[in-house]
Protein backbone atom coordinates (compact mmCIF):
# COMPACT_ATOMS: atom_id res chain seq x y z
CA UNK A 1 0.00 0.00 0.00
CA UNK A 2 3.15 2.50 1.04
CA UNK A 3 4.77 1.46 -2.06
CA UNK A 4 1.66 2.15 -4.37
CA UNK A 5 1.15 5.71 -2.94
CA UNK A 6 4.63 6.10 -3.32
CA UNK A 7 4.12 5.38 -7.32
CA UNK A 8 1.44 7.85 -7.56
CA UNK A 9 3.35 10.38 -5.46
CA UNK A 10 6.44 10.04 -8.26
CA UNK A 11 3.94 9.69 -10.95
CA UNK A 12 1.94 13.19 -9.85
CA UNK A 13 5.30 14.32 -9.54
CA UNK A 14 6.55 13.61 -12.98
CA UNK A 15 2.98 14.30 -14.89
CA UNK A 16 1.45 16.34 -13.04
CA UNK A 17 3.73 19.82 -12.83
CA UNK A 18 2.97 22.14 -15.87
CA UNK A 19 3.79 25.37 -13.93
CA UNK A 20 6.68 25.22 -11.73
CA UNK A 21 5.66 24.78 -8.34
CA UNK A 22 8.23 23.71 -5.74
CA UNK A 23 7.49 20.84 -3.56
CA UNK A 24 8.58 20.32 -0.13
CA UNK A 25 10.68 17.11 0.38
CA UNK A 26 12.23 15.72 3.67
CA UNK A 27 15.56 13.36 2.86
CA UNK A 28 13.28 10.13 3.10
CA UNK A 29 11.80 11.07 -0.54
CA UNK A 30 15.97 10.39 -1.72
CA UNK A 31 16.35 7.05 0.13
CA UNK A 32 13.17 5.76 -0.84
CA UNK A 33 14.45 6.65 -4.55
CA UNK A 34 17.54 4.73 -3.74
CA UNK A 35 15.41 1.97 -2.51
CA UNK A 36 13.55 1.70 -5.49
CA UNK A 37 13.73 -1.10 -7.96
CA UNK A 38 12.13 0.45 -11.18
CA UNK A 39 13.92 2.05 -14.50
CA UNK A 40 13.82 5.26 -14.25
CA UNK A 41 16.86 6.85 -14.00
CA UNK A 42 17.42 9.82 -11.58
CA UNK A 43 19.49 12.61 -11.80
CA UNK A 44 19.08 14.72 -8.69
CA UNK A 45 21.42 17.79 -7.95
CA UNK A 46 21.62 19.51 -4.51
CA UNK A 47 21.96 23.19 -5.59
CA UNK A 48 21.22 26.87 -4.20
CA UNK A 49 20.50 30.02 -5.72
CA UNK A 50 23.39 31.19 -3.52
CA UNK A 51 25.46 29.15 -4.87
CA UNK A 52 27.43 30.51 -7.77
CA UNK A 53 29.52 27.38 -9.27
CA UNK A 54 25.50 25.84 -8.89
CA UNK A 55 24.05 27.96 -10.85
CA UNK A 56 26.67 27.82 -13.30
CA UNK A 57 25.97 24.00 -14.02
CA UNK A 58 22.17 24.39 -13.82
CA UNK A 59 21.77 24.68 -17.58
CA UNK A 60 23.89 21.11 -18.01
CA UNK A 61 20.33 19.45 -15.64
CA UNK A 62 18.34 21.25 -18.13
CA UNK A 63 20.18 20.32 -21.14
CA UNK A 64 19.61 16.57 -19.93
CA UNK A 65 16.27 16.97 -19.16
CA UNK A 66 15.44 18.58 -22.61
CA UNK A 67 17.68 15.66 -24.19
CA UNK A 68 16.07 12.80 -22.47
CA UNK A 69 12.46 14.14 -21.94
CA UNK A 70 11.08 11.13 -24.04
CA UNK A 71 13.51 9.02 -22.31
CA UNK A 72 13.20 7.24 -18.40
CA UNK A 73 14.78 10.01 -16.99
CA UNK A 74 13.80 12.30 -14.21
CA UNK A 75 16.19 15.49 -13.17
CA UNK A 76 15.52 16.36 -9.71
CA UNK A 77 17.15 19.70 -8.72
CA UNK A 78 17.13 19.97 -4.26
CA UNK A 79 17.41 23.17 -3.14
CA UNK A 80 19.08 24.01 -0.50
CA UNK A 81 17.74 27.84 -0.41
CA UNK A 82 17.41 29.18 3.28
CA UNK A 83 14.18 28.84 3.85
CA UNK A 84 13.72 32.66 4.96
CA UNK A 85 14.45 33.25 1.05
CA UNK A 86 12.06 30.99 -0.82
CA UNK A 87 9.80 33.31 -1.84
CA UNK A 88 11.84 36.19 -2.57
CA UNK A 89 14.87 34.50 -4.24
CA UNK A 90 13.93 30.88 -5.06
CA UNK A 91 10.76 30.97 -6.86
CA UNK A 92 11.69 34.44 -8.93
CA UNK A 93 15.14 32.76 -9.95
CA UNK A 94 13.62 29.98 -10.88
CA UNK A 95 10.99 32.09 -13.17
CA UNK A 96 13.65 34.21 -14.60
CA UNK A 97 15.62 31.46 -15.55
CA UNK A 98 13.06 29.28 -16.70
CA UNK A 99 13.67 26.08 -14.93
CA UNK A 100 11.66 23.30 -16.53
CA UNK A 101 13.67 20.33 -14.55
CA UNK A 102 11.52 19.97 -11.39
CA UNK A 103 12.47 22.29 -8.57
CA UNK A 104 12.20 20.20 -4.57
CA UNK A 105 12.73 22.01 -1.13
CA UNK A 106 14.63 20.49 1.15
CA UNK A 107 12.36 20.82 4.07
CA UNK A 108 14.87 19.77 7.06
CA UNK A 109 16.55 21.75 9.87
CA UNK A 110 19.62 19.53 10.94
CA UNK A 111 22.15 18.85 8.15
CA UNK A 112 24.25 16.40 10.26
CA UNK A 113 21.03 14.37 10.35
CA UNK A 114 19.81 14.08 6.59
CA UNK A 115 22.94 14.60 5.04
CA UNK A 116 23.92 10.95 5.84
CA UNK A 117 20.74 9.85 5.35
CA UNK A 118 21.31 10.74 1.36
CA UNK A 119 24.53 9.58 0.57
CA UNK A 120 26.91 8.92 3.37
CA UNK A 121 29.96 9.93 1.02
CA UNK A 122 28.34 13.35 1.06
CA UNK A 123 30.77 16.22 3.23
CA UNK A 124 27.61 18.33 2.34
CA UNK A 125 29.35 20.68 -0.09
CA UNK A 126 27.46 21.55 -2.82
CA UNK A 127 26.81 21.73 -5.78
CA UNK A 128 26.46 17.55 -5.52
CA UNK A 129 24.68 14.86 -7.41
CA UNK A 130 23.43 12.00 -7.32
CA UNK A 131 22.03 9.45 -10.24
CA UNK A 132 20.52 6.24 -9.24
CA UNK A 133 18.54 3.73 -11.16
CA UNK A 134 17.00 1.06 -9.02
CA UNK A 135 16.06 -1.33 -11.55
CA UNK A 136 19.94 -1.73 -12.34
CA UNK A 137 21.10 -0.94 -8.79
CA UNK A 138 23.26 2.18 -9.98
CA UNK A 139 24.18 4.78 -8.18
CA UNK A 140 26.52 7.53 -8.87
CA UNK A 141 27.28 10.33 -6.46
CA UNK A 142 29.91 13.37 -7.12
CA UNK A 143 30.84 16.51 -4.55
CA UNK A 144 31.47 19.50 -6.70
CA UNK A 145 30.87 20.78 -9.72
CA UNK A 146 29.83 18.37 -12.61
CA UNK A 147 29.69 18.73 -16.48
CA UNK A 148 27.02 18.10 -19.32
CA UNK A 149 29.19 14.80 -20.70
CA UNK A 150 29.69 13.60 -17.02
CA UNK A 151 26.27 13.22 -16.64
CA UNK A 152 25.46 12.56 -20.33
CA UNK A 153 28.15 9.55 -20.30
CA UNK A 154 27.04 8.18 -16.81
CA UNK A 155 23.09 7.95 -18.27
CA UNK A 156 23.74 6.70 -22.06
CA UNK A 157 25.45 2.96 -20.72
CA UNK A 158 21.67 2.88 -18.63
CA UNK A 159 19.25 3.68 -21.36
CA UNK A 160 20.70 0.38 -23.28
CA UNK A 161 18.74 -2.31 -22.26
CA UNK B 1 8.01 -18.40 -10.39
CA UNK B 2 8.86 -16.99 -6.93
CA UNK B 3 12.17 -18.48 -7.33
CA UNK B 4 12.74 -16.86 -10.75
CA UNK B 5 12.57 -13.40 -8.98
CA UNK B 6 14.69 -14.76 -6.13
CA UNK B 7 17.22 -15.42 -9.38
CA UNK B 8 16.72 -12.34 -11.16
CA UNK B 9 16.94 -10.50 -7.56
CA UNK B 10 20.65 -12.16 -7.23
CA UNK B 11 21.87 -11.98 -10.52
CA UNK B 12 21.00 -7.72 -10.20
CA UNK B 13 22.42 -7.79 -6.42
CA UNK B 14 25.37 -9.25 -8.28
CA UNK B 15 25.64 -6.86 -10.74
CA UNK B 16 25.88 -3.66 -7.81
CA UNK B 17 27.80 -0.68 -9.17
CA UNK B 18 28.64 2.51 -7.10
CA UNK B 19 30.72 5.43 -8.49
CA UNK B 20 32.10 8.04 -5.88
CA UNK B 21 34.33 10.65 -7.62
CA UNK B 22 36.58 12.84 -6.32
CA UNK B 23 36.48 11.80 -2.34
CA UNK B 24 38.61 14.09 -0.46
CA UNK B 25 40.69 12.62 1.88
CA UNK B 26 42.24 14.32 5.18
CA UNK B 27 42.34 14.10 8.91
CA UNK B 28 40.11 12.18 10.52
CA UNK B 29 39.61 13.10 14.51
CA UNK B 30 42.54 11.35 16.52
CA UNK B 31 45.11 12.29 13.41
CA UNK B 32 48.14 14.89 14.01
CA UNK B 33 47.75 18.08 12.41
CA UNK B 34 50.43 19.61 10.89
CA UNK B 35 51.40 23.41 11.44
CA UNK B 36 51.41 25.97 8.56
CA UNK B 37 52.68 29.30 7.78
CA UNK B 38 49.90 31.48 6.47
CA UNK B 39 49.94 35.25 5.87
CA UNK B 40 47.44 36.96 8.12
CA UNK B 41 45.18 40.12 7.23
CA UNK B 42 47.94 42.23 9.42
CA UNK B 43 50.66 40.72 6.76
CA UNK B 44 52.40 38.84 9.25
CA UNK B 45 53.03 35.20 8.67
CA UNK B 46 51.05 32.58 11.34
CA UNK B 47 51.38 29.30 13.06
CA UNK B 48 50.55 27.37 15.54
CA UNK B 49 54.00 28.14 17.13
CA UNK B 50 52.13 31.81 17.57
CA UNK B 51 49.94 30.97 20.24
CA UNK B 52 52.44 29.53 22.70
CA UNK B 53 49.82 29.68 25.59
CA UNK B 54 46.88 28.18 23.24
CA UNK B 55 45.01 24.44 25.14
CA UNK B 56 44.51 24.46 21.50
CA UNK B 57 42.59 25.61 18.14
CA UNK B 58 39.60 26.63 17.08
CA UNK B 59 40.78 26.01 12.89
CA UNK B 60 37.99 27.74 10.80
CA UNK B 61 38.02 27.16 6.56
CA UNK B 62 35.48 30.27 5.80
CA UNK B 63 35.74 32.87 3.74
CA UNK B 64 33.99 36.28 2.87
CA UNK B 65 31.28 35.35 0.01
CA UNK B 66 29.73 32.04 1.01
CA UNK B 67 26.33 32.69 2.73
CA UNK B 68 26.53 30.09 4.89
CA UNK B 69 29.93 31.70 5.96
CA UNK B 70 28.47 34.63 6.32
CA UNK B 71 25.65 32.86 8.39
CA UNK B 72 27.78 31.73 10.69
CA UNK B 73 29.99 34.69 11.18
CA UNK B 74 28.71 36.35 14.05
CA UNK B 75 28.59 32.92 15.83
CA UNK B 76 32.29 32.15 14.69
CA UNK B 77 33.53 36.25 16.49
CA UNK B 78 31.31 34.85 19.30
CA UNK B 79 32.98 31.50 19.69
CA UNK B 80 36.50 33.23 19.97
CA UNK B 81 35.16 35.73 22.29
CA UNK B 82 34.02 32.54 24.36
CA UNK B 83 36.97 30.33 24.23
CA UNK B 84 39.79 32.23 23.68
CA UNK B 85 40.43 33.19 27.33
CA UNK B 86 40.30 29.50 27.69
CA UNK B 87 42.74 28.91 25.71
CA UNK B 88 41.09 28.03 22.73
CA UNK B 89 41.59 30.86 19.37
CA UNK B 90 39.65 30.67 16.65
CA UNK B 91 42.32 30.33 13.72
CA UNK B 92 39.93 31.32 10.75
CA UNK B 93 41.52 30.47 6.87
CA UNK B 94 39.99 31.63 3.89
CA UNK B 95 41.28 28.78 1.02
CA UNK B 96 39.59 30.08 -2.02
CA UNK B 97 40.88 31.02 -5.01
CA UNK B 98 40.75 34.53 -6.37
CA UNK B 99 40.41 34.28 -9.33
CA UNK B 100 37.17 31.88 -9.35
CA UNK B 101 35.70 33.81 -6.56
CA UNK B 102 37.42 37.56 -6.29
CA UNK B 103 35.39 38.27 -3.01
CA UNK B 104 37.53 36.02 -1.30
CA UNK B 105 40.54 38.23 -2.59
CA UNK B 106 43.41 38.67 -0.02
CA UNK B 107 42.01 42.52 -0.12
CA UNK B 108 38.88 41.76 0.38
CA UNK B 109 39.75 38.98 3.75
CA UNK B 110 41.22 42.66 4.90
CA UNK B 111 38.22 44.54 4.12
CA UNK B 112 35.76 42.29 5.62
CA UNK B 113 37.85 41.46 9.24
CA UNK B 114 37.95 45.29 9.45
CA UNK B 115 33.99 45.97 8.95
CA UNK B 116 33.31 43.46 10.95
CA UNK B 117 35.71 43.39 13.99
CA UNK B 118 37.27 40.46 13.72
CA UNK B 119 38.58 39.42 16.97
CA UNK B 120 40.89 36.63 15.73
CA UNK B 121 43.17 36.02 13.00
CA UNK B 122 42.34 35.36 9.22
CA UNK B 123 44.85 33.91 7.34
CA UNK B 124 44.77 33.49 3.35
CA UNK B 125 45.56 29.60 2.51
CA UNK B 126 47.00 31.09 -0.64
CA UNK B 127 48.31 27.66 -1.94
CA UNK B 128 45.49 25.62 -1.00
CA UNK B 129 47.94 23.41 0.54
CA UNK B 130 46.62 23.87 3.97
CA UNK B 131 43.22 23.20 3.11
CA UNK B 132 44.22 19.89 1.36
CA UNK B 133 46.23 18.68 3.87
CA UNK B 134 43.29 19.29 6.21
CA UNK B 135 40.70 17.61 3.60
CA UNK B 136 38.42 20.59 4.37
CA UNK B 137 35.64 20.43 1.73
CA UNK B 138 33.43 23.41 2.50
CA UNK B 139 33.30 26.53 3.89
CA UNK B 140 32.62 26.66 6.77
CA UNK B 141 34.09 23.27 8.16
CA UNK B 142 35.81 23.46 11.36
CA UNK B 143 38.39 21.45 13.25
CA UNK B 144 39.41 21.59 16.78
CA UNK B 145 42.73 20.61 17.80
CA UNK B 146 43.89 19.92 21.16
CA UNK B 147 47.79 20.70 21.67
CA UNK B 148 49.43 17.79 23.05
CA UNK B 149 53.00 16.75 24.17
CA UNK B 150 52.89 14.46 21.22
CA UNK B 151 51.38 16.85 18.55
CA UNK B 152 48.22 18.77 17.96
CA UNK B 153 45.37 16.48 18.17
CA UNK B 154 42.25 16.62 16.09
CA UNK B 155 39.28 16.16 18.33
CA UNK B 156 36.74 16.94 16.11
CA UNK B 157 35.71 18.05 12.81
CA UNK B 158 32.39 19.59 11.25
CA UNK B 159 29.71 21.78 11.96
CA UNK B 160 29.70 24.85 14.52
CA UNK B 161 26.22 23.79 15.33
CA UNK B 162 23.04 21.97 13.79
CA UNK B 163 20.92 24.94 12.41
CA UNK B 164 22.44 27.13 10.12
CA UNK B 165 19.83 29.31 9.56
CA UNK B 166 17.83 30.01 12.66
CA UNK B 167 20.94 30.86 15.71
CA UNK B 168 17.74 31.10 17.79
CA UNK B 169 16.69 27.59 17.39
CA UNK B 170 20.08 25.64 17.78
CA UNK B 171 19.08 22.77 19.74
CA UNK B 172 22.78 21.21 19.31
CA UNK B 173 26.05 23.12 19.99
CA UNK B 174 28.31 20.63 18.73
CA UNK B 175 31.59 23.12 18.57
CA UNK B 176 30.93 24.16 22.10
CA UNK B 177 30.24 20.30 23.36
CA UNK B 178 33.48 19.53 21.98
CA UNK B 179 35.36 22.30 23.64
CA UNK B 180 33.63 22.07 26.97
CA UNK B 181 34.37 18.54 26.79
CA UNK B 182 37.95 18.95 26.16
CA UNK B 183 38.20 22.11 28.63
CA UNK B 184 36.81 19.86 31.46
CA UNK B 185 38.87 16.59 30.05
CA UNK B 186 36.13 14.47 29.32
CA UNK B 187 35.09 12.77 26.46
CA UNK B 188 33.68 14.53 23.23
CA UNK B 189 30.34 12.54 22.34
CA UNK B 190 30.13 14.08 19.03
CA UNK B 191 33.32 14.06 17.27
CA UNK B 192 32.36 15.36 13.38
CA UNK B 193 29.29 16.24 12.16
CA UNK B 194 28.20 17.15 8.76
CA UNK B 195 26.57 20.06 7.63
CA UNK B 196 25.69 22.08 3.93
CA UNK B 197 28.32 24.57 2.76
CA UNK B 198 29.69 26.11 -0.43
CA UNK B 199 32.50 23.97 -1.81
CA UNK B 200 36.00 25.54 -1.57
CA UNK B 201 37.13 27.15 -4.90
CA UNK B 202 40.11 24.80 -6.11
CA UNK B 203 42.63 26.45 -8.71
CA UNK B 204 41.43 25.06 -12.18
Amino acid sequence: MKKNLFIVLLLSYTFGLQAQQIHFIKSSFISQIKNNKNDTIYVINFWATWCKPCVEELPYFEQLNKKYSTKNVKVLLVSNDFKKQIDSRLKPFIKSKNIKSEVLFMNETNPNEWIDKVESKWSGAIPATLIICGKKNFSFFKEGEITFDELDNTIKPLLKN
Amino acid sequence: MKKLNLLLLIAFSAFQFSFIVDQPTGYKVGDMAKDFKLKNIDGKLMSFTNFPDAKGFIVIFTCNHCPFSQAYEQRIINLHKKYNPKGYPVIAINPNDKDREPEDSYQNMQKRAKEKKYPFVYLYDETQLTAKEYGAARTPHIYIIKKTAKGNVVEYIGSIDDNFEEPEQVKQKYAEDALNALLAEKPISTTSTKAIGCTIKWKK
